[in-house]
């Protein structure tokens, strides 16, 4: 697959990250050979296969869709039962210009430059 | 590139000339059709987060409510809130949406301070629901508004721009908001002016606060609307270029904000200009849209699926549990009072405003009041009331029980009409019941003939020149006449019995 030094340089904006000369072709060589990797599965004839998000998903395809086979519903949900997780103090203390105080914030400049 | 990240923050200059939209003569407006779509975001009245358990109360100390998953610290996985996708699911439902068997979160990158993950996640190329449609009122005519789509996403942060010693170079952040639960409702661009927009920002309110989706409360900020504006000469096709306008925070600022924003367009296109494709923000206080500061990398969100949530199934059993809890609303409502109260359609409009004044006009004729009756006071003395002090219908002393008494007391004739206000005045203030109020200040209207007629002679007797003129054929004299004993009766005396026995006493001599 060809990466231009233009599809670098976009993902790199995108990221936020500045790359130097080196680090350009370095990664456009390792992105090109990742999705060069990849399009072996192109070999694979698909039209028939609807496409798959999370490996898990496969598992919740089915004939009953409403009920799974302990007979409650088969996705995760959560109740809306409230929990404190009381961990904004350490958080704040650990974050690079947190307010440690009460309340707690988190500061960052009005401006950013990048 | 230097990103504001106070860009919702109105004192921030736009380097580019804003063109002012003053005066367009309303012919030439006139010959443009805007096209309006609106995008709703809209907070889910849940007691936590969509996809952790901190609380997702409004007006906590700020950041209290903050775990690893919403201030997106590396490992923490989302689980979705059962309730949130059940109300996403009831606002869905009562848009008459389609609602898909299976949707899918996504995420949308973009880095900003207010968003710790760097994505938002949201639904994409497969949300909750499609298709639905609203119907608006304007110009007494009834309009159905089409809804694209529908889906869950959770809210970013609150930055905090002013209010600091240090405000002129850090924005303090306040992640109680970030990951509330939001759903995003999309309209079809099939609005056709500000006023259509407001009715249908009022209609959709009105349907989510009867299905308790949401509080609704733009103050809070858990009801958000941006447009999407463009215009094109009348009988044309195909759409104009349109702006996204964001920061319509109140039906009013919607209202304001489409003006300006048609009338500049049409202004640019008819001084031969074309119509930048951006987004702009309502500036409140200069009363213009300006354009946004380009957030340029932003254009690209390389949405991808949620690796980290499965997909949404929207099962038959959870349809039917909402579907169970779903509420008469407002449209049905609306007709039924009409069919069943033989009111007027504007009169059964005003009573299902909300669904607590709808409640309480019931419980008024349950208790006994003709619909029509009740009706009236409704509107009338008790709206009014609760509007000058600002109270809910909720917080009234008067419960519909004691307001159909009273109306029992005016009907039955025991209280005059006036009377019955002043006794509905006290009740407001007091909350005493009406029966007491009538014995206590001396409402009760006086129905003895044989006190009424002692009253008529006695007025008679003392204004001999207005007697004599009406026993000459003057017609007009006895108004005065029985104004002196309502006069002397307080205006207690039942106005019908007073015409008949004054009549009746000055025919006889």
């Amino acid at each position: 697959m060809k990466i231009t030094r233009e599809d670098v340089l976009r993902v790199a904006e995108l990221a936020n990250l500045e790359l130097t000369e080196s680090e350009l072709s370095t990664y456009g060589a390792q992105l090109a050979s990742i999705l060069s990797y990849c399009e072996k599965l192109n070999e694979l004839d698909t039209k028939n296969v609807e496409p798959l998000a999370q490996i898990l998903e496969s598992g919740a395809a089915g004939a009953d869709k409403d009920q799974a086979p302990d007979g409650g519903e088969r996705q995760h949900l959560r109740n809306d039962a409230p929990r404190d997780a009381g961990i904004i103090r350490e958080v704040v203390r650990r974050a690079p210009d947190g307010l440690d105080a009460e309340p707690a914030y988190f500061r960052v400049p009005k401006v950013i430059d990048r | 590139m230097a990103v504001e990240a106070g860009c919702y923050n109105f004192g921030l200059a736009m380097a580019r000339a804003t063109q002012e939209a003053s005066s367009i003569p309303p012919e030439v407006l006139a010959r443009y059709e805007p096209v309006i779509g609106l995008e709703t975001h809209v907070q889910l009245k849940t007691a936590t987060k969509i996809f952790c358990a901190c609380s997702a109360r409004f007006g906590d100390p700020p950041n209290r409510n903050t775990c690893p998953v919403c201030l997106g610290l590396p490992g923490a996985l989302p689980v979705l809130n059962r309730r949130a996708l059940e109300l996403a699911v009831k606002a869905a439902l009562a848009l008459h949406c389609t609602v898909e068997e299976r949707s899918r979160f996504a995420r949308k990158n973009y880095f900003y301070p207010d968003l710790p993950k760097g994505y938002q996640i949201s639904m994409y190329e497969l949300p909750l629901a499609t298709r639905g449609w609203l119907e608006i009122e304007h110009d007494g005519k009834t309009k159905r508004i089409g809804i694209t789509r529908l889906h869950l996403e959770d809210d970013a942060a609150k930055g905090m721009h002013e209010g600091f010693p240090d405000s002129d170079r850090n924005t303090y952040i306040d992640f109680n908001r970030g990951g509330v639960p939001l759903i995003e409702i999309v309209s079809e661009p099939d609005i056709r002016s500000p006023e259509e927009a407001h009715a249908y920002l009022t209609a959709l309110k009105q349907i989510l606060l009867y299905t308790e989706v949401s509080d609704c409360n733009m103050e809070e900020g858990s009801l958000r609307c941006d447009a999407n504006v463009s215009v094109r000469r009348h009988g044309e096709q195909n759409f104009g270029t349109k702006t996204e306008v964001k920061n319509l925070n109140s039906f009013r600022y919607l209202v304001h904000a489409l003006e300006y924003e048609i009338e500049r367009q049409v202004q640019t296109l008819e001084s031969g200009g074309t119509i930048a494709q951006e987004t702009r923000l309502w500036n409140v206080a200069a009363g213009r849209t300006e354009p946004m500061r380009s957030k340029e990398y932003a254009h690209d969100y390389r949405y991808f699926p949620e690796p980290d949530l499965l997909p949404v199934h929207a099962t038959k059993a959870m349809l039917a549990r909402v579907r169970a809890e779903m509420p008469e609303l407002p449209a049905a409502r609306r007709a039924r009072f009409v069919r069943d109260y033989g009111i007027t359609p504007y009169d059964a409009g005003v009573l299902t405003a909300t669904r607590e004044l709808a409640d309480y006009f019931e419980q008024t004729v349950r208790a006994g009041a003709a619909a029509k009756t009740a009706s009236n006071w409704i509107q009338t003395e008790l709206l009014r009331r609760l509007n000058a002090s600002g109270e809910e219908i909720a917080a009234s002393r008067i419960r519909p029980e004691a307001l159909a008494e009273l109306i029992a007391l005016v009907e039955r004739g025991e209280v005059t009409a006036a009377s019955g206000k002043a006794i509905f005045a006290k009740m407001f203030e007091t909350g005493k019941p009406a029966g007491r109020i009538a014995a206590e200040d001396g409402h009760r209207q006086i129905q003895d003939a044989g006190e009424i007629e002692r009253a008529c002679r006695e007025v008679i007797k003392k204004n001999p020149d207005q007697t004599a003129k009406y026993r000459a054929g003057n017609e007009g004299v006895f108004k005065f006449l029985v104004g002196q004993v309502m006069r002397a009766t307080r205006g207690q005396a039942n106005p019908q019995v007073v015409n008949e026995a004054l009549r009746r006493l000055l025919a006889a001599k």
